[in-house]
């Protein structure tokens, strides 16, 4: 039972010792600085992580497929090398045989372009697709529109542009009716897309930085010798996995695999980017851990030193304290207060380290240092403290007056 | 009832290879406010019989009564609390806390005894005034001169109104004028009724005291009244 005087006299001695030793404690309580720090910057990263997801799920489109030559996570890359083109007439053909879905959506896509408005320039990735691509996309354009089924059909040279690519190219100009060259051939800017963000600090997913333009032109200006992207998107209220099942079926047959092989496609889901997150924070959670669990048992071995050096230090105070009617359990609390008032200390220089670093992670991962993780890390430094000094303090309670006395 | 009744009191250590008899059978009786002074040259005893009476140890044999209070059956936590609220404490190093005030030093044993914030001031306050020290009371230790450390000390001991105070050299770090002043004022507390128990090997130290108990081997060589104690204060 702690009672209030001791704790009191607790404190009132916990504070004197350490502002008697300042420079020891404040080096002792190195290691809990350092787990704090690690600590909370590792619950900040993730938690922008976590932001940043559902951003970019959302940029994805929710329930969409994607089905493609490649697949975007795992599967075996050489495998896919040797695989059959995804045309654009197998889209048509998806389109006409699978009932399902709301949208069956070909998009063919050439990488890093340059996109030019007067002397100004910027690179991006160009994508060809038809109207229906709003459908499943999940974002709309911010300014102007979509192109329509017209100009798509007979490909006009018409562009919606990314957020980034508008900023970069026009400035403070409207863009919207503006000409700009890509690839050197010329684009009537009818549409800007709202912004998007970046994804685990790349653009790659985002459309900011990319262009949209009809797929019959695209086909013309880049080609028709490659393999395209089908975006499909269920009707609401359809079951998912029935319907993925029986697209898969369907594109099986159009591109004509023999039952019981393999697809040779890729049937990919934003889960991937699931994947990737949950990959990256169990990383980050694993390494983490480590590291503050490491420093948090190098400084809970510190602190463990620090007291006996403290105890020792004051035998002679223990007697007297002892001999003027301290119980065990006072020198006890005692010690143990003082050393997780020490921690506690770390505890906050800590956070005081850490909260800047966090600002600054802000600037490239938007997030912030979640409050449960301040209250998480000064009780930990504090249980270390508890945990550390138990012993220390025990020795100091059971010391005999007499011998504590005599100790010069 | 006398207020200290100790019969038969053996206190043996055992220093691994060899058995130390601290104390082999020894006899007295302490009645209320008397003045005694335990002589004895070192190794005779005299401090752990001091500790045996101050309750910071036990007899490993023999009979030891305080206030009534068989000292043989308590543990710890009850020794802390006779400590506390019935010996009062002076040593020859002082023992003040370097780094508190000397109104804090005095109000430690009432920490201790749960006494409130506010009855503390007021007794510590009362204590330091008794000894003089009504201007030093925020000074620290380091900012007192050695006759003052050990009045802060001896205010610290008279706090909780203790049945005994037991004085362990309490000159032995002083000089001898300053020695003198803090003898004269435990012939003072004498005078207000206190108990006062002196351990010293210094014969004029003694010679305040009005009954000389002188210990040898762990025995006591005798035990006198003194006809007429010293006081410096009447004699000058």
């Amino acid at each position: 039972m702690l009672r209030l005087h001791d704790f009191k006299e607790g404190i009132r001695i916990a504070l004197t010792a350490i502002g008697a030793n300042k420079m020891r404690s404040v080096l002792t309580t190195l290691g809990i600085v350092i787990g704090v720090v690690v600590v909370t910057l590792m619950a900040t990263v993730i938690e922008g992580l976590g932001g940043a997801l559902d951003k970019s799920i959302s940029s994805l489109g929710t329930d969409v497929y994607y089905l493609s030559k490649w697949d975007w996570f795992g599967g075996e890359w050489w495998k896919a090398r040797n695989r059959k083109d995804v045309t654009v007439e197998q889209a048509e053909r998806l389109r006409d045989k699978f009932q399902l879905a709301e949208a069956v959506v070909p998009v063919a896509s050439t990488w890093q372009r340059t996109m030019k408005y007067k002397n100004r320039s910027v690179k991006g990735n160009v994508n060809g697709t038809d109207p229906t691509y709003e459908i499943t996309s999940g974002v709309v354009p911010e300014d102007g529109r979509f192109f329509n089924l017209y100009e798509s059909n007979s490909g006009r040279p018409v562009c919606v542009i990314g957020y980034d690519v508008a900023k970069n190219l026009f400035e403070r100009e409207d863009p919207i009716g503006k000409t700009i060259k890509i690839s050197g051939y010329s684009y009537r800017v009818i549409g800007v897309f709202e912004k998007e963000g970046d994804f685990l600090g790349t653009s790659m997913f985002s459309k900011d930085t990319q262009a949209f333009i009809p797929l019959p032109n695209f086909l013309k200006i880049f080609g028709t010798n490659r393999s395209i992207d089908i975006h499909v998107k269920m009707w609401e209220g359809v079951d998912k996995e029935s319907a993925k099942e029986e697209m898969i079926g369907a594109f099986r047959e159009i591109r004509g695999v023999p039952p019981g092989e393999e697809n040779d496609f890729g049937v990919n889901t934003q889960d991937f980017l699931k994947q990737v997150f949950d990959g990256v924070v169990s990383t980050i959670g694993i390494v983490g851990f480590l590291i503050t669990s490491l420093s948090l048992l190098v400084g809970g071995v510190g602190i463990m030193n620090i007291m006996f050096v403290s105890v020792k230090e004051r035998t002679k105070e223990i007697g007297t304290r002892k001999a003027l009617g301290a119980k065990r359990r006072s020198i006890l609390f005692q010690f143990l207060i003082e050393a997780a008032t020490i921690c506690m200390m770390g505890g906050l220089l800590g956070l005081a380290i850490s909260w800047p670093l966090s600002l600054i992670i802000d600037e490239v991962l938007p997030s912030s240092m979640p409050l449960w993780v301040v209250g998480l890390s000064l009780s930990i430094s504090i249980a270390v403290g508890l945990i550390s000094g138990i012993v220390p303090a025990y020795t100091a309670a059971k010391m005999n007056p007499v011998d504590a006395l005599r100790y010069e | 009832m006398p207020l200290i009744h100790i019969k038969d009191v053996v206190k043996t250590y055992d220093m691994g290879a060899e058995l130390v008899h601290a104390l082999s059978g020894v006899s007295l009786d302490i009645e209320e406010n008397e003045y005694v002074a335990i002589m004895g040259p070192s190794g005779s005893g005299k401090s752990t019989l001091m500790n045996v009476i101050g309750c910071l140890d036990t007899p490993t044999s023999g009979l030891y009564e305080f206030t009534d209070q068989n000292v043989g059956d308590l543990d710890d936590n009850e020794l802390a609390e006779i400590r506390n609220r019935k010996i009062g404490f002076v040593f020859q190093t002082f023992n003040l806390l370097p780094r508190s005030t000397a109104l804090h030093n005095v109000e430690l044993p009432l920490i201790y005894s749960g006494v409130t914030a506010q009855q503390r001031r007021e007794k510590a306050e009362q204590a330091l005034v008794s000894v003089g020290l009504g201007d030093r009371m925020t000074h620290k230790p380091n900012e007192l001169s050695g006759g003052q450390r050990q009045r802060v000390a001896i205010a610290r001991a008279l706090v909780n109104d203790p049945s005994i105070i037991l004085a362990d050299e309490p000159t032995g770090n002083l000089d001898s004028k300053t020695g003198i002043e803090i003898m004269q004022l435990l012939v003072d507390l004498h005078e207000k009724g206190n108990t006062i128990i002196l351990v010293t090997h210094e014969e004029d130290i003694a010679a305040h005291a009005h009954r000389i108990i002188r210990l040898f081997d762990g025995k006591i060589a005798s035990d006198e009244v003194v006809a007429e104690p010293l006081i410096y204060a009447k004699a000058e």
